[in-house]
């Protein structure tokens, strides 16, 4: 659990970062909070040469409310999204999900760039992006774009990311007024991974759902957006065939390890669990 | 007030400046600890000292070919890298076990379980040692590897120990298998065999107490420190045994024990881990020896679990014979025991299954018998002690699990069933069919009290309606109430049967008075964070009347400390404890003489009360401890010498035995196999109580160790040997928030042949929770006709009882 030799770097800007990035080449990786990166560097699982640290870049954190969406800067902490009072406003959900990320300790040094931006499928935030629609603002040696988080995963710690990109901000809309949510998290101890996780945004009129959408955590390579699942639901009043028939489209996307949280079958299975009773806590939620 | 409400009034405030025995005293180590200024091994750093650093193996089981250290020694930084070849001149590539088998210090010809010792890399830094163990070239020719116990010793299995494989007698009497390394029986086989044939009702289960770890927050560490002009060498190491670890190292070097200087730092928990001698302190040795300078070995989280001694695997065929009324007759228990790749297990000499035969439990069964084989595999040796004494967790696991698979194949009810066949208080001293002597009990008395505090009758009406509701589909939530009544052996041990490599297991306690009436004592035990300073000095204050304040407790350094065998299997109480009260009366003995001398009466005519002597019937004539002190150095009696102080190497006459009554409720969601404890009681009996406080917080630690390896903590193999999930990320250590609530309680019933009546307690907890946790599991699923569910309990592994019942729409 001794890391490898690196270089430090602490640019001030993200233009000193993106050219760093450019002139270090592949033997560089991103330091945001390092909760994923450094554990991984001390298991010698990675030994970059160069740490380029994005702490020093002072636009980098913040939630800001823009017209109909909500951005959040990569650097924000998952801390600083629990005590959001704009987020706990408009997307009650995100701080939901962060308080069951790790620990209090962990929180506050843990960014929400860096959990969106690594590509580990053990991370919660990805597929909380991918149900509430999000779009993730990337700088590169080409100037910026845009990726939508549905867009975003590709394999287990392989994103849309190009070598030399850095992940900025997150651009997420805000759900309507009086939409159900619930992040349901099944983890064997604090600190631990989802061995399945589900997180759920609906809304409903008269008792009719009229949108879902729906993620699961850590039952695949990637962040999975349950889209056919979160379509069998429109139109329903979430009746049990109509919430069994999405469990069922839900599990049938998963493609989970077998670990030391279980074996696929049993994670697949909770992941229909977990969605289930984030259902119902975000039926629950609703106000129509 | 009266004369007499003054005098004891006196007398209770002079008893509470002591803060003697049986008062929740603070613990005096907590302040250092608490502020981060515990000093640990990893804290020292001495002129010129260098880091070592292991290159491991990759495989569970392989042929070296080839060893290339070229590359390594080429990195600037590294001062030298030792292989087997180089210690094989020393004869130092394999050390003995306290088991009495040998192990590779670093592997030979062949690498015998993933993670073993190759090579030992030594550099001026941290960061150079491990970047230069993946510079170490080791070509492996892959072997075929034994995991499954079950196949060690089949016909055709391959043969691990090649080292000995033509020696089929070992230190424990012939082997039937290359890959075998004991047979161990005890009890009265024929007539055993005799009453399972005819009894009316027998029981017979496999009951696997799996492979887990004791895992300290402070892994295993050493620096060692030659000094080549005085041929000395200095020791500091996480050693729960100094002084034994002393003669290990002066045996296997060479180097006579008068210069070696072992010295044991604070110690961030042990649980058994730190009784053994591991490659890294032989290793850090030698990088001393041969280099004259220090060299410091840290062993990180990975190696901790993947190598320094596992603790469990054993795998109980356990069998009970009983009337139809529910008394039981017989126990036949044959325990298949994996000890991985060497016998490195830790216990004393003559116990190559610890004290298993204390599985008789709490119960007057008339015959029994215990047969164990303990096999050779490709995982880590170890077989220690984890908050236990030698094997106690399996043994008491085995009894308490089989009572409830009896009670539930007669229909009765589990506690109802342990009562029948309790050993009764007039019982004692009991004579038990595998050959112990209980000291002292009074189960039935600790039982009913337990069972009125929990309501124990309303829980299993609780219990029933809750079944009704689940049988209905009204909830998915199994409730189960869990009882463990166990009995501990513990305070190893009487010299006729306990040794460690044949030095008898005594405890040693001096303590010197000086002039001013302050005292130091010194101990052959070494605490780990049990409270040692804070105990011992209370034990002194009772018994000699100087305040525990004044009082300096010392272990740990073996050119100091009289030698002692150590701290574990709760023997710190039941045998230093003793040796220090021993030693304590020999000074009140020659205080009383002076005291006499000083008021001109003779010593029959003095009595003790609390801190002085005074004369009896003119109690305003008195000397206090304090008084004497100073006389004993300033003006003793004439013809008596200076001085006020002792030493007591005290051998226990027996061991002791500590029990409680434990009760676990829980609830279980069945569709995802979480469970939650809802409440946990316990009772323990550890006899006489000498600080409260402390002993509540064992209880609390032992029964936290407990819940994590019944509920989920354990070091898995897969087919290929490879150790499965060996960090925090996986291993279950639970944090405060998974950690259930506990209630704790008591009873005392003292050890009769203990000088002050104590029994132990740190372990107890973890010996009686175990089963308890597992209990309440089983019980929740027992009426749906589940059979035997075997630990741990985590998550997954509940769901897939689940499924097997068809409890999953």
């Amino acid at each position: 659990m001794i890391p490898g030799a690196f270089d430090y770097h602490r640019p001030a800007t993200i233009e000193d970062a993106v050219t760093l990035l450019a002139s270090l080449g592949e033997e560089a990786s991103i330091l945001a909070g390092g909760h994923s990166l450094i554990p991984l560097m001390k298991t010698r699982l990675a030994s970059p040469d160069h740490l380029v640290d994005l702490s020093g870049i002072g636009n980098l954190k913040g939630i800001t409310v823009a017209g109909g969406d909500i951005v959040i800067g990569a650097m924000t902490t998952q801390f600083e999204l629990i005590a959001s009072e704009d987020l706990a406003r408009h997307i009650p959900i995100i701080a939901e999900t962060s308080r069951l990320i790790a620990d209090p300790q962990i929180r506050y040094k843990g960014t929400f760039g860096g959990n969106v931006a690594n590509g580990d499928p053990g991370n919660d935030m990805p597929a909380l992006m991918m149900a509430l629609g999000a779009t993730y603002r990337v700088h590169g040696p080409d100037g910026g774009r845009d990726v939508a988080a549905r867009e975003f995963y590709h394999g287990a710690y392989y994103t849309a990311l190009e070598h030399g990109e850095i992940l900025t901000s997150v651009r997420i809309p805000v759900p309507p007024a009086g939409h159900g949510y619930a992040y349901e998290k099944l983890k064997r101890k604090v600190g631990d991974y989802a061995t399945a996780a589900a997180a759920v945004v609906i809304t409903m009129a008269g008792g009719t759902c009229t949108s879902a959408s729906i993620g699961l955590t850590n039952v695949s390579e990637t962040p999975l957006w349950a889209s056919e699942a979160s379509a069998l639901l429109v139109g329903t009043r979430l009746d049990k065939p109509s919430v069994d028939a999405a469990l069922a489209a839900a599990e049938a996307i998963t493609n989970p390890a077998s670990d030391m949280r279980g074996p696929a079958e049993y994670r697949t299975k909770m992941a229909g669990i977990m969605l289930r009773r984030a259902l119902e806590r975000a039926r629950s939620r609703t106000e129509a | 007030m009266n004369d007499q409400t003054r005098i004891d009034q006196d007398r209770a405030e002079r008893t509470e400046k002591l803060q003697g025995m049986g008062c929740k005293r603070k613990r005096v180590e907590d302040i250092r600890f608490t502020q981060g200024k515990g000093s640990y091994v990893d804290d020292l750093k001495l002129p010129g000292m260098l880091f070592g650093d292991f290159v491991r193996s990759p495989h569970a089981h392989a042929r070296i070919k080839s060893i290339d250290t070229s590359r390594a020694k080429a990195l600037p930084g590294v001062i030298a890298v030792l292989t087997a070849a180089d210690l094989k001149p020393l004869g130092l590539h394999y050390m003995p076990t306290l088991a009495g088998d040998v192990q590779a210090v670093l592997a030979e010809e062949k690498v015998l379980f993933q993670n073993q010792e190759v090579a030992f890399v030594i550099a001026v830094d941290r960061y150079i040692a491990s970047d230069a163990t993946e510079l170490v070239d080791v070509e492996y020719e892959a072997l075929p590897c034994i995991v499954d116990p079950f196949k060690s010793m089949l016909p055709d299995a391959p043969i691990l120990r090649e080292d000995i494989q033509d020696k089929m007698t070992g230190a424990h009497g012939p082997r039937k298998h290359p890959n075998h390394i004991f047979e161990w029986m005890i009890g009265d086989k024929e007539a055993t065999d005799a009453v399972f044939a005819n009894a009316d009702v027998t029981i017979k289960e496999m009951l696997v107490d799996h492979r887990t770890h004791p895992s300290p927050l402070e892994t295993c560490q050493s620096v060692a420190s030659f000094d080549k002009v005085k041929g000395e060498l200095t020791l500091w190491g996480t050693f729960q045994a100094p002084h034994v670890i002393r003669t290990v190292v002066s045996l296997i070097s060479g180097l006579p024990e008068h210069k070696i200087h072992v010295i044991a730092p604070d110690i961030g928990g042990g649980f058994g881990n730190k009784v053994g001698a591991y490659a890294g302190y032989v290793c850090s040795v030698v990088g001393s020896i041969v280099l004259g300078v220090p060299v410091k070995w840290v062993e990180d989280r990975m190696e901790n679990l993947s190598t320094t001694s596992f603790a469990r695997d054993y795998h109980m065929t356990t069998e009970l014979a009983a009337t139809k009324e529910g008394k039981i007759l017989a126990m036949r228990v044959h325990v298949l025991a994996d000890h991985g790749a060497f016998d490195a297990c830790a216990d004393p000499s003559k116990w190559p299954a610890g004290f298993m035969n204390i599985c008789t439990g709490s119960y007057d069964i008339p015959v029994a018998h215990l047969a164990v084989d303990g096999v050779y595999t490709n995982k880590a040796s170890g077989g220690v002690a984890y908050r236990c004494s030698f094997r106690v967790t399996e043994a008491v696991f085995a009894i308490e699990r089989a009572v409830e698979l009896l009670a539930h194949k007669l229909g009765m009810d589990a506690a109802e069933l342990r009562i029948k066949n309790f050993i009764k208080a007039e019982q004692f001293p009991y004579q038990s069919a595998l050959g112990w002597e209980y000291d002292s009990g009074d189960y039935h008395t600790a039982m009913k009290k337990a069972m009125d505090t929990i309501g124990y009758k309303e829980l299993r009406e609780e219990q029933a309606r809750k079944r009704e509701a689940f049988t209905r589909g009204e909830t998915r939530e199994l409730m189960g109430i869990g009882i463990s009544f166990f009995t501990e052996i513990v305070g190893a041990g009487p010299a006729k049967n306990c040794d460690i490599l044949g030095i008898a297991m005594f405890d040693s306690a001096e303590i010197r008075i000086h002039p001013t009436g302050s005292v130091i004592a010194r101990m052959g035990t070494k605490s780990q964070g049990q409270g040692h300073e804070t105990t011992y000095a209370q034990i002194i204050a009772t018994e000699i009347g100087i305040p525990a304040d004044d009082i300096m407790i010392e272990e740990g350094n073996t050119d100091t400390a009289p030698y002692g065998l150590g701290t574990y299997g709760s023997r710190s109480t039941p045998v230093a404890g003793a040796a220090t009260a021993v030693a304590a009366r020999k000074i009140k003995a020659k205080a009383q003489m002076i005291a006499a001398h000083m008021l001109e009466v003779h010593e029959g005519d003095l009595e003790w009360d609390v801190d002085r002597f005074r004369v009896k019937g003119l109690p305003e004539k008195f000397k206090t401890m304090k008084e004497i002190a100073w006389a004993a150095y300033n003006s003793p009696p004439p013809n008596m010498e200076p001085g006020l102080e002792a030493v007591n190497y005290y051998e226990p006459p027996n061991m002791t035995y500590p029990f409680g009554a434990y009760f676990c409720v829980m609830d279980i969601d069945v569709d995802t196999g979480v469970a939650k404890t809802r409440r946990f009681y316990a009772l323990d009996d550890c006899g006489t109580r000498i600080n409260p406080m402390i002993i509540e917080g064992q209880v609390h630690g032992g029964l936290t160790e407990a819940f994590a390896c019944a509920m989920g903590q354990e070091i898995r193999y897969d087919e290929q040997g490879n150790v499965m999930g060996a960090s925090f990320m996986d291993f279950f250590l639970p944090t405060a928030v998974e950690t259930p609530h506990w209630e704790t309680d008591h009873t005392v019933t003292p050890s009769p042949h203990h000088p002050i009546g104590a029994k132990g307690v740190g372990e107890s907890p973890h010996v009686g929770g175990v089963p308890c946790f597992s209990n309440a599991v089983n019980d929740a699923y027992a009426f749906l006709g589940a059979g035997h569910i075997q630990m741990p309990h985590d998550a997954w592994r509940l769901w897939k009882v689940g499924e097997k019942l068809n409890l999953h729409q």
